[in-house]
């Protein structure tokens, strides 16, 4: 095994796990309501979203128009255009693997490419490779997992999820000692938790998200002060 | 059955046009502004997403939240220690799973 692998499959474990279990859940909610495993199968490999896929799952249920789920993705997935943003520099010479790295860019591939701190002989291009495709890999076998096996787990995997959790609170961590001010971070904090008070649980993620780039743009001739840049 | 091809293939369109959209329109030329934001934001989407991964955790019925602030307070403990995110990933979710069956 080559040492841009392996450092991206360690990294990815925490994902791993997640994945594994939310994958699964999406792949019993589909075999709920109905739909044959090659449905979920197929939404995880070509909508890769996480928590669309679970809004989708209802979509199709439901039988909704093709203009309430275009405008439903739209909703919950626009955070991602932020990830594109900070990815932009990072993929710029990813060559023939770009395509990929920017279709498979989920909230939680993005945690693991937006900032990594690699050791000096890895090929950061193949690990951001490797980190898009083995999460993806993760999240196609639980979703397989899910439908064939439904509920008939030998274990109980309660809780397992929180990998997930514990994985952003590390990156935050690790972002909160690199960083140059904290306001970013106590800006990112502050108006996701307002936004949940104000907007709820469901639907907080979008008005965040335009509190944050709205702060960070009231905020730039502070930030750009210290020469950054 | 064509329908949910049609809906699942709107809903795939539709991701992956907002993943391309920010390539597409900052690829040959990006503005300093841009840049700015591409450069500060990870740190507070991060922060936005800690929150998300707590949306659904209910402070006012038992246990309160218990089991996930004190395995979010052990994650936090375990890595300002070691630096080790395995550890830290792995030792929190532990932790979480063993509370969950304490308070279940």
């Amino acid at each position: 095994m080559n040492k841009t692998f392996r450092v991206a499959l360690t990294a990815t474990l925490p994902v791993m796990a997640g994945y594994l279990v939310l994958g699964m859940a999406f792949g019993l909610l589909m075999t709920d309501k109905g739909f044959a495993a090659g449905w979920a199968v197929l939404m995880s490999v070509f909508v890769y979203a996480g928590s669309m896929q679970f809004v989708g799952a209802g979509l199709l249920a439901g039988g909704a128009s093709l203009a309430s789920a275009a405008l439903m993705t739209l909703l919950v997935n626009a955070r991602h255009l932020c990830y594109g943003l900070s990815m932009l520099r990072p993929y710029r010479d990813a060559g023939a693997m770009k395509p990929y790295l920017i279709f498979a860019l989920t909230d939680e591939t993005y945690s693991l490419v937006c900032s990594p701190s690699l050791p000096p002989e890895v090929d950061s291009r193949w690990y951001y490779f490797w980190v898009s495709l083995l999460d993806q890999c993760y999240w196609v076998a639980g979703t397989a997992a899910g439908c064939f096996l439904g509920s008939a787990l030998p274990f109980d995997t309660t809780g397992v999820d929180f990998a997930m959790t514990a994985l952003f609170l590390v990156i935050f961590l690790e972002q909160w000692e690199k960083a140059k001010s904290h306001l970013p971070a106590l800006l990112g904090l502050g108006a996701a938790g307002v936004c949940l008070l104000v907007f709820g649980p469901s639907s907080f993620l979008i008005p965040a998200m335009v509190c944050i780039v709205a702060g960070l743009l009231a905020l730039r001739p502070l930030l750009t002060k210290g020469g950054s840049q | 059955m064509s329908h949910t091809l049609a809906l699942i293939a709107v809903m795939a369109t539709v991701t992956i046009a907002l993943r391309f959209l920010p390539f597409l329109l900052f690829e040959k030329h990006t503005p300093g502004v841009v840049l700015y934001l591409g450069e500060l934001l990870p740190c507070a989407v991060m922060a936005m997403l800690v929150v998300y991964c707590f949306k659904g955790v209910q402070l006012t019925a038992t246990p309160h939240g218990l089991p996930e602030l004190a395995a979010a307070a052990l994650v936090i403990l375990l890595h300002r220690w070691r630096h080790n995110t395995l550890l830290s990933v792995l030792g929190g979710t532990a932790a979480y799973m063993m509370l969950l069956h304490i308070f279940a």
